[in-house]
Formats: structure tokens, C-alpha cells, sequence
């Protein structure tokens, strides 16, 4: 190992912030200052740490970079690391969300801060080794043990029904992880490695490649969360405090369309492709029914929950279109979902600080006394429905050009959440905000205070960025994904002439 | 100088939007007028240099590359040639118009800064819709006319008919993008760009090639061309998709003028104008629109005459007025179209923004049946309207007889059905366009006032802040017409086009110079019997209306009614929508899914779901790490065991 293990550094360094905040102790007070401090600090140097993906990458190779290699398990199974174009923008989004988590939770966690920012730094570890690691056990690990943190978050500093959202959120992971371990334990006894990267060249039986594509199909659906396995969503958001659904859709549901990407495309190549018509179907489901769903909401954080499913529905779509704007597409609805969502999560969040209640009905005219709220509401109610120039739009078009080229019906289907998703955001809006301030205990909310200000305008910057020159961000991408598409297409056309050879005889 | 023009309106309301607390009220005033001067003076410039100057002076100019991926390449880049520079002279000279226009209107307001922001928002939007070279950036003004029209429509965010009239001009904006995408998707895996020149230079070789789209084998350029059309459609109120545009009119007056009159509903026209080669190519699209044009010319007018809300009786001519320019469209006239599309900025932007001053004057009373007798009261803004209803109805070397006659012999010449039909609703149309116009006029400015006591002792002429405007307006309502037709439809056609309208056949505006007579003088007496009647019915005999309406109570009730688009949408698709939302979120959700689900799991394992239950959250932090601890093991050893 000649270079500096940056990949280990940022996924193991949030580690650390959590044996610093344990060996915190003394007055509650004391403890819960300085536990906000640390997890503070640490992630933002954990942000600054992968800054050094973001100015050393190459963006020419489809290669993995800042490989790490060691022995670890023995036979196969090694500790290694490497992040290549489709992975890195899911690294540097987790570290950049996590110091908005922690600021968002700043004053509002009173309780057990010191526990609380160790969950965090918990999962921020895990997302990125999940988003940085090349071993299929090392994946896995990382994979289900960010479920805890999550089931704690929700379980502990949740709602009042939190119990029963962690518990629905737990049960659906687990079905989904024990088809997936049972499948990786198959590919090991064929492939005689855990390696990915080998993995991903390795040319598994066509037959066995449905069974292994169902396997983790089950987990990644239900982590998208595609219909209909989807209903621990709205449950887990609602219940969840603000910043565990801000990770949960910024972060946590990208790892099964990364999922996808990773392992299902490249590996089970064939059944992709034959069962791509059951992701467009149940996508297409997804995003109408959810969308309707949506707009009969009467919590806000459900709304928004909904709308979540209905634009990962895009996601997999993109994926699944096998082309290049397809899968680049989806990896831009990923992120911009990853900076809208999180930033309507936290509009609900504030005027939860506020009044505690996220019935719809409770509200409206905030307009009046809550102007920059207001602002800032409109300007991710707009991105959510994907007006362009904001980031959804260049990821909602790619993968409908992608998907067009493919299969008209679908882009058909889809497009429909794009009506929907525009008529239960702007009534969403218009009920919170708009209208005529009556309610009297709404009448002294005070408007976005410092640390408000602070959390939104990088996610403001960022979704403007992306929306009118996504470049910056595609850049990285092109590459590998281009060499993704090119071999699914090589692997496609060894195996229609291998069909061929055999219906030939 | 392009540049400038299209980003100093965005900078404006920047400045006035995020700052407007500092600057103040008169300091957004100064800031976006400022700027829309400066914008309107450029256009001009550039509306001599590219359109008035004989010769080709297209130009391109590139910002900044936008979205690539693969092979779709899509920049930030201004196409301009004679097209944008007419429209760019039309945007910018209402928009400038209407900005110094509210600096009267919409002084009492509380909220001045935010609406100045808006509307230079508005026009950056538009002016990127027209400036654009390739498809998806003008979807991108396309959509942000859209966004700046809901928070204009919304304006008064506390009227609860605003809001509602807001999101439905957005939703029924987006059912027509829908088909606008999937036009922009198809043409991209067609032509494999979405850039204009390169799809036009390539469509001749695209003729009689099919699509395979939604499970049918369909003619590709006359597909493509209806999906785009139904995007035309939502943006600019044709028939079915018209339902958002009147009330859109709960938004201020102004932003009816601007943005509901003279410039973002005419987009649609635009872009079916801009895809010309397309079109062409695609003539049984062409027969689409020309169809939906003239049924939307004749229904909107049906609608208009019974209508009693001043600016709903405005915003029902210019759904009207739009259809005479798409059915132009359909017959190839596109000079013809885009000419009224010009002149018709300049009037009917003088009869909203003059019906705003009577408003204004009327203590924002917009029912007719409460006006009357105004013409003495407030003499200049009776004139102004007088001149704006004689530049739309026709009359005689005013703007409106240039273009409208000329769209109305255009449909005659194309001497085929769906011209004669278009023909035949022009004229109607026609008629009835004089029956409603002078109708406003005479309910509003002669005969008794009806308003109470009250409202008759506050009558006022508008400062002359909001009368210069009109002023402007009403030169444009008088002369457009008379000093531009030789440019966009007669004589110098070609100069002034210079390619940028595009035709496969025969100039139809040629054929339409040798109509016979009685078709020339169609239009003149359609307007005048529609003059006779409304002024029989209305100053001579006001009895008769009612009379007319006990007579004809079904007529008058579809009329009034609006012919029951609204209420039929309502059953058709928002009750159902709401209502299959609900039972999915119900009964799919909550009692399949959830039922079956993790919810019957746990009902099968009651005992353990009790457990949790009864945990405590300590418990459940130890719990979770034994699962760690646990997952890791299980891992471990399966894998080991696994070698």
C-alpha cells in the first residue's frame, strides 16, 4: 500500500468521533455541548478528507481508484477498497449531508445527545464503506449494520408510533437481506472469490443468474424503496426525528439504486435484461400510485415520504433503460433527490421545531410571517417537481431520453408523475403556506433563524449548480458508465450468440 | 448585447427579490424598470439589425454547455434570427410597459418588491423560451414562464380562488408538457440531437418514416409534431386545454396583460411557428391544428359574449384570438400568424391594461353588471379602450384588420376542408369578437352607472404613470398594422424572414392576395353587424339581452357556463384522482400491503411483536448492538463455513 488509505481514512474516521464522544463524561450539559462539537467536527473533516476523491480523481478510466488491498478473512475474502465513477458522488454526498445532520439536530436534541451523535457518526461510517468497499462481505456488512443506527435513530428519538415504524423498517430489511446473503453465499461457491471487481467479470450461468438477480433484487427494492415494499417508508419518515430522514432519503435510499448499478447490471447481465420489464412495471406502478397516494396526505412528512418512492421510481427506470443516458440519468436523480429531499425533510423540520405537528391541516399562511421560509419552501417545492435549471430536471429528462429509446409505454407511465408530482406539491404548498394566517398559535412562529439559514444555503447552491451545469458532476460519471453499458452490451451479444449456437445445433 | 438583454431582467429580480427589504419599494421599481428599458431599447436594436435589415443576420451565440450525456448534447445557447426578433421586441416592449404600469397599479400593495421580482423573472423566462437554439432549453422558459405565472397568478396568496386558480394554471400546463417531453424525447431518438438546426437541416430525409410509440406503428413527423402541439395546447389555452387561462385572471392586472395576453400564451404559437419544418412536413398535423385553432377561435368567442367579469371577457378573446393564429399555423400562414401574434401583443395588452385602469377607477370592481357611464369620468382611459377594441375587432387599417384579415384569407386560399372550416369559424368568430368587444365597451363606459354611491364618488383617471403605457400601447393598437404588413406578410416577406420561417409548397399568404372580394369584405362586415347588435342590444334597447336569454335560456346557458369544460374536468379526472388516491393509500397501503405484510408477520408472531412493544428504548439500544455483534458473526461464520 504506497499511498495514504484515503478510503479508509474517511470511511473509519467517524470512528473515531465516536471514541472521542464516548470517553466524553460529567454534567449533562457538558456532555451534550461538547458530543455536538465533536460529531461536528469530525464531520466535517471527514468532508474535507474526501475532498481529496474529489480533486485526485481521474476522470479518463473506468478503473477503481485509491484501491486498498489486505488480507482480511483468508480464501478470496479481502478487505478492499477502491471507488470508481459511479461511486464517488454517493461518497462525497454522504460526507457533505452528514455536518448538515448534525447541525440540524443542534438544538432540537435534548435527550441522550451523547448517544445521539454516536448513532450518527455510526452510520456515516457505514454508508460510506458501503459506497467505498469492493469485497461482497465487507458490502454486506456495511449494508445491514447501517440498519442500526437507523432502527435506533428511529426508535429512540422518534415519534410517538416509533416502535412500530423501527419494527416494520426491520422486518422488511431483513427478508430482503437474508435472499441477498443466501445469493452471495452462491456466487462465493461459484466464483471461489468475494472480489467484485471479479466478480463483475465473471460470467454467471444464465439460469442461476435470475435466481441471484431476484435474490438481490429483494434487498435493493426494498432499500429503494419500489412498490410494493415500499409502505416502511412513509412510516419510518414520519416517525423518524428530522435528521434521520434526512439520511434516510438522502443517503440510505441510494444504496439500493447504487445496488443495482454495482451488482445487478454487471453481474447478472442476462437477467437484467429479461426482467427489466418487471422493474418497469412495478416502477411505473410506483410512481402513479404513490403520486396519488401523495396527494391525499394529510401528514407532510408522509407526502414527502410518498413522493420519495415515486422518484426512485425514476431511478430504476434509468437503470434499467441499459443505455447511457438511462443510468447517468438515474444517477442524477439519485443525488438531486439526495439534496431535495433532505432539504424538503428539513422544511418540515422546521416548522416542526416550531409548532410540533406535521398535520397539514394545522397550518397555512406562513407566507405572512415566515417570508425566507417561504423562499426556500417554494424554491425545493419547484425543484422537487422538477422545474429545469434545478437538479431533478437534468436527472428526470436523461432518464426518460433513456428510457424512450426503449420502451415508450414506460416514459408514458412516467411521465404522469411528473403531473401528479406537481399537483401534490403545489397543493402541498399551498396549504402550508399560502392562504390567509388564521390559526392563532401560528401567529408568532418566527422565521429561519442563523443556523436555518446555514443548513439550506449550501442545498440551495448545490441544487441550482447541478440543474444548470451539471457537468461539474456528470464528469465524473461518464466514464464508467459508459464502460458499464458497454459491457452489459458485450455480455449481451456473447450470450444471444451462444443461444444462437445451441438453438442452432 | 444578447446576453444583456435576456440576463440584465434575471439580475433585476435578483436584486429586487432577495433585497427588496433594503432597496425598498422604489428602489425595485427603479432597478427592474431600469432594466427592462434597457432590455426593450436593445431588442429593438436588434430587432433593425437582424429582422429590418435585408439579408440573412442569424446569429448564434453560445453561453455555456448544459447537459451532456452520451450522445445528447445540449447547450445554453441563443439562436437569433427574424423569429426572436419580433419576439423579442413583442416580450420586451410589454414587459417593459407593463413593469412601469404597476409602479401605478399596484401601488397600495404591501408587497411591491416581490412583484417587480416576479415579473423580470417572467420575462428572463420568456425570453430564454425565445432565444433558445435547441428544444430543452426551451423547455426550460418553457416551464419558467410556467413558474412565474403561478406565483403571479398566486399573487394574492391569501384569496383562496388565487391559489386554487394558480396551481390549476400550473397542473393543466403540465398535462400539455407532457406531450411536449414526449415530443422532445422522440425527436432526440430521432435526430439523435435536440438542437434546432440540426433537426430541421435533417427532417426532409425523416418523411414517411414510422415510430413505433405506445404499441402502434405511427406516421414519425406527424407524431412528433402532435406531441408537441399538445405542449402548444397547455401554454397557450386551446380548446381542452384552455380551462386555466380565465381564471388565471385572479392574478393582478398587469400579469394578465403581460402574461395572459401579449406574451406567454402566445409561446405555443412560437414554437409551432419555430418548428416550422417540422410541421411541414407533417401536414396532417398541420390539419390538427388548424382544427383545434379554428374551435377554439369560434368556442372561445361563444363563451366570451355572455360573460360579465370585464377581464374574463378579455381573457376569453385572447383564447380566441390565439386560435385564429394557430389555425393560421395550420395553413401554412405562418407570417400571418406570427404578425398577429405581434400586433395583438400591442392591443389586446391595451385592453387589459386599460380595463385595469377602469378597475383601478372603480374601486377594483371588475363586474360589468356594477360599471356604466364612465366614458365622462374617465375620458382617457374610454379612448384608450375605444382605440384597443377597434384594433381587435378590425377595424379598418387599425392593427387587427392587417393581421386578422389577413389570417381569415390566408384559411380561405389554402382551398382545402379544414381551410374552409377555419374560414368559416374565423368569420363567425369575427362576428361575435365585434358583438363581445363593443358589449364591454358599452356596459362599462356608456349608458347609466350601476355602481353604488360610494364607488361613483371615488371614480378617478389613473396617473399618468399607468396612462403613458397606454399611450405607447395604443400607437402599436393604431399603426403596427399599417407599417409592418408589407415585412411580415406582404412584399418584403422574404427579406424579412430571411429562412426563418419555413415553407414546402405554395406561399398561402400569396394565394390570399387574390381572394375574391366578398371574402376580403367578410371580416369588415362580420365586424360590423357584431357592432349593430351589440349596440342595439346594449344602448338602444337595453331590455334585450334579458329578453334574449329567457328565449335562448339553453344557448345562453353553455355559453355562460362555459360550455362545462370546468365541471366535466372536475368529474372526469380531479374527483377520481382524489378519490383513487385515497383508496390506494387506504386500502392498497394500509390493508393489503401493510395487512399481509409486515403487519401480518407480526400478527403471526404476536408474542415477539409484544416484546417489542413492551421494550424499552434502553433495551432496544442494547438489542440493536447484540444484532450487530450478531449479524457479524453469522457472517463470519457462514463464509468460513462456506470455504
Amino acid at each position: 500500500m504506497e499511498h495514504f488509505p484515503i478510503l479508509s481514512a474517511i470511511t473509519f474516521l467517524p470512528l473515531l468521533g465516536v471514541l472521542i464522544i464516548l470517553s466524553i463524561n460529567g454534567e449533562k450539559e457538558v456532555v451534550a455541548r461538547n458530543a455536538r462539537n465533536a460529531a461536528m467536527l469530525t464531520t466535517i473533516a471527514t468532508f474535507l478528507f474526501s475532498l481529496v476523491l474529489w480533486f485526485g480523481f481521474d476522470k479518463t478510466t473506468a478503473e477503481f481508484q485509491f484501491q486498498e488491498q489486505a488480507e482480511w478473512l483468508g480464501g478470496g475474502i479481502n478487505y478492499h477498497m477502491g471507488v470508481d465513477g459511479i461511486s464517488i458522488l454517493f461518497v462525497l454526498l454522504t460526507t457533505f449531508i452528514m455536518p448538515i445532520c448534525i447541525l440540524c439536530g443542534w438544538e432540537t436534541i435534548k435527550d441522550r445527545v451523547k448517544e445521539y451523535m454516536i448513532a450518527f457518526l455510526l452510520l456515516e461510517c457505514f454508508m460510506i464503506g458501503v459506497f467505498c468497499t469492493l469485497d461482497l462481505v465487507l458490502f454486506y456488512v456495511f449494508f445491514e449494520a447501517g440498519l442500526i443506527p437507523m432502527f435506533l435513530i428511529i426508535g429512540v428519538w422518534g415519534g410517538a408510533n416509533r416502535v412500530y415504524a423501527a419494527y416494520k423498517l426491520f422486518l422488511y430489511t431483513l427478508l430482503g437481506s437474508v435472499l441477498m446473503l443466501v445469493a452471495m453465499l452462491y456466487m462465493y461457491a461459484q466464483a471461489g472469490t468475494t472480489d467484485i471487481p471479479t466478480l463483475m467479470n465473471f460470467d454467471f450461468d444464465p439460469h442461476a443468474q435470475t435466481w441471484l438477480f431476484l435474490a438481490f433484487f429483494a434487498s435493493f427494492a426494498v432499500k429503494m424503496p419500489m412498490w410494493p415494499v415500499h409502505t416502511w417508508l412513509p412510516d419510518a419518515h414520519v416517525q423518524a426525528p428530522t435528521a434521520g430522514s434526512v439520511i434516510l432519503a438522502g443517503i440510505l435510499l441510494k444504496m439500493g439504486g447504487y445496488g443495482f448499478l454495482r451488482f445487478s447490471l454487471p453481474m447478472f447481465p442476462v437477467a437484467s435484461e429479461e426482467l427489466a420489464w418487471l422493474i418497469y412495471a412495478l416502477s411505473c406502478i410506483a410512481i402513479i400510485y404513490t403520486s396519488l397516494v401523495a396527494l391525499r396526505q394529510t401528514d407532510m412528512k408522509k407526502l414527502i415520504a410518498y413522493s420519495s418512492v415515486a422518484h426512485m421510481g425514476f431511478v430504476t427506470i434509468g437503470i434499467f433503460a441499459f443505455n447511457i443516458q438511462g443510468i447517468e440519468g438515474s444517477i442524477m436523480v439519485m443525488l438531486a433527490h439526495g439534496f431535495v429531499a433532505a432539504a424538503l425533510f428539513l422544511c418540515v423540520g422546521v416548522v416542526y421545531d416550531r409548532l410540533h405537528t406535521r398535520d397539514i391541516d394545522r397550518y397555512g399562511g406562513l407566507v405572512s410571517i415566515m417570508p425566507r421560509y417561504a423562499l426556500v419552501f417554494m424554491f425545493f417545492t419547484m425543484a422537487s417537481v422538477g422545474l429545469p435549471g434545478t437538479a431533478n430536471f437534468v436527472g428526470e429528462v436523461l432518464v426518460l431520453v433513456g428510457i424512450f429509446k426503449v420502451s415508450t409505454w414506460t416514459a408514458f407511465f412516467a411521465l404522469f408523475g411528473v403531473i401528479l408530482g406537481a399537483a401534490y406539491m403545489l397543493y402541498l404548498y399551498r396549504r402550508v403556506v399560502f392562504g390567509e394566517l388564521t390559526k392563532a398559535d401560528l401567529k408568532d412562529l418566527l422565521d429561519l433563524n442563523k443556523r436555518e439559514i446555514i443548513i439550506f444555503a449550501p442545498l440551495v447552491f448545490f441544487t441550482l449548480w447541478m440543474g444548470v451545469y451539471p457537468s461539474t458532476f456528470m464528469d465524473f460519471i461518464h466514464v464508467s458508465v459508459e464502460n458499464l453499458t458497454l459491457q452489459h452490451e458485450i455480455s449481451m451479444s456473447s450470450y444471444h450468440a451462444l443461444t444462437q449456437t445451441l438453438a442452432g445445433h | 448585447m444578447y446576453q444583456t438583454i435576456v440576463f440584465l431582467p434575471l439580475l433585476a429580480s435578483l436584486i429586487a427579490g432577495l433585497f427588496g427589504n433594503r432597496i425598498g419599494d422604489r428602489g425595485a421599481q427603479i432597478v427592474t424598470c431600469g432594466a427592462m428599458i434597457v432590455s426593450a431599447v436593445l431588442s429593438w436594436v436588434a430587432f433593425y439589425q437582424v429582422a429590418l435589415t435585408p439579408g440573412d443576420n442569424s446569429l448564434h451565440v453560445q453561453v455555456l454547455s448544459w447537459i451532456v450525456s452520451g450522445d445528447f448534447n445540449v447547450n445554453w445557447a441563443f439562436q437569433i434570427d427574424s423569429l426572436t426578433a419580433v419576439m423579442l421586441v413583442v416580450v420586451n416592449t410589454v414587459s417593459c410597459l407593463v413593469h412601469i404600469y404597476s409602479v401605478g397599479y399596484m401601488s397600495h400593495d404591501p408587497h411591491i418588491p416581490r412583484f417587480m421580482s416576479y415579473l423580470s423573472l417572467f420575462t428572463f423566462a420568456m425570453l430564454m423560451l425565445i432565444t433558445s437554439d435547441n428544444f430543452v432549453q426551451m423547455f426550460f422558459g418553457w416551464e419558467g414562464v410556467g413558474l412565474a405565472s403561478y406565483l403571479l397568478i398566486g399573487f394574492w396568496y391569501k384569496k383562496p380562488s388565487a391559489c386554487a386558480a394558480a396551481i390549476k394554471a400550473f397542473v393543466v400546463n403540465r398535462v400539455g408538457d407532457f406531450g411536449f417531453a414526449l415530443g422532445i424525447f422522440a425527436i432526440f431518438m430521432t435526430f439523435g440531437s435536440a438542437d434546432f438546426a440540426v433537426v430541421f437541416a435533417d427532417v426532409g430525409s425523416y418523411t414517411d418514416k414510422s415510430i413505433h410509440f405506445l404499441g402502434m406503428e405511427l406516421d414519425l413527423l406527424t407524431t412528433i409534431c402532435i406531441l408537441l402541439f399538445i405542449g402548444a395546447m397547455g401554454k397557450s389555452a386551446q380548446l381542452g386545454l384552455h380551462t386555466w387561462l380565465p381564471d388565471a385572471m385572479e392574478g393582478p392586472t398587469p400579469v394578465s396583460a403581460l402574461i395572459h395576453a401579449a406574451t406567454m400564451v402566445t409561446a405555443g404559437v412560437f414554437m409551432v411557428a419555430r418548428c416550422s419544418p417540422l410541421f411541414e412536413y407533417a401536414p396532417a398535423a398541420l390539419e390538427v391544428v388548424c382544427i383545434v385553432g379554428a374551435s377554439t377561435a369560434f368556442f372561445a368567442a361563444t363563451v366570451g359574449m355572455s360573460q360579465f367579469d370585464i377581464k374574463r371577457v378579455i381573457a376569453y378573446s385572447t383564447c380566441s384570438q390565439l386560435g385564429y393564429m394557430f389555425f393560421a399555423l395550420g395553413v401554412g400562414a405562418y407570417g400571418a400568424a406570427i404578425f398577429h401574434l405581434f400586433t395583438h401583443a400591442f392591443f389586446k395588452a391595451l385592453l387589459f391594461l386599460g380595463s385595469g385602469s377602469v378597475i383601478h377607477a372603480s374601486s377594483d370592481e371588475q363586474d360589468m353588471r356594477n360599471m356604466g357611464g364612465l366614458r365622462k369620468k374617465i375620458p382617457l382611459t374610454f379612448w384608450m379602450m375605444t382605440i384597443g377594441t377597434l384594433a381587435l375587432t378590425g377595424f379598418p387599417f387599425l392593427a387587427g384588420y392587417y393581421s386578422k384579415d389577413m389570417i381569415i384569407e390566408s384559411a380561405f386560399a389554402a382551398h382545402s376542408s379544414v381551410g374552409s372550416y377555419a374560414f368559416a369559424m374565423g368569420v363567425a368568430a369575427a362576428l361575435m369578437t365585434s358583438f363581445y368587444s363593443w358589449r364591454l365597451v358599452f356596459m362599462t363606459f356608456f349608458g347609466e352607472s350601476r355602481a353604488s354611491k360610494e364607488v361613483q364618488d371615488h371614480v378617478h383617471e389613473s396617473p399618468q404613470v399607468m396612462l403613458v403605457p397606454l399611450y405607447v400601447l395604443a400607437f402599436g393598437a393604431l399603426f403596427s398594422g399599417f407599417i409592418f404588413h408589407e415585412y411580415f406578410v406582404g412584399a418584403h416577406y422574404e427579406d424579412f424572414w430571411a429562412g426563418a420561417l419555413f415553407l414546402v409548397g405554395d406561399n398561402v399568404m400569396e394565394a390570399a392576395h387574390h381572394v375574391p372580394m366578398w371574402v376580403v369584405e367578410a371580416p369588415f362586415v362580420a365586424m360590423t353587424v357584431g357592432l349593430a347588435t351589440a349596440y342595439y342590444f346594449y344602448i338602444r334597447r337595453p331590455e334585450m339581452p334579458g329578453k334574449f336569454v329567457e328565449t335562448f335560456r339553453f344557448l345562453h346557458a353553455i355559453s355562460f357556463n362555459k360550455w362545462y369544460f370546468d365541471e366535466l374536468y372536475d368529474i372526469l379526472f380531479v374527483r377520481p384522482a382524489m378519490k383513487l388516491g385515497y383508496i390506494l393509500w387506504k386500502r392498497g397501503d394500509e390493508n393489503i400491503i401493510d395487512r399481509y405484510g409486515p403487519d401480518g408477520v407480526s400478527a403471526a408472531v404476536v408474542r415477539v411483536a409484544e416484546k417489542f412493544r413492551s421494550l424499552q428504548t434502553g433495551y432496544l439500544y442494547h438489542y440493536a448492538f447484540a444484532m450487530l455483534i450478531g449479524l457479524s458473526a453469522f457472517v463470519t461464520w457462514f463464509v468460513m463455513g462456506g470455504q
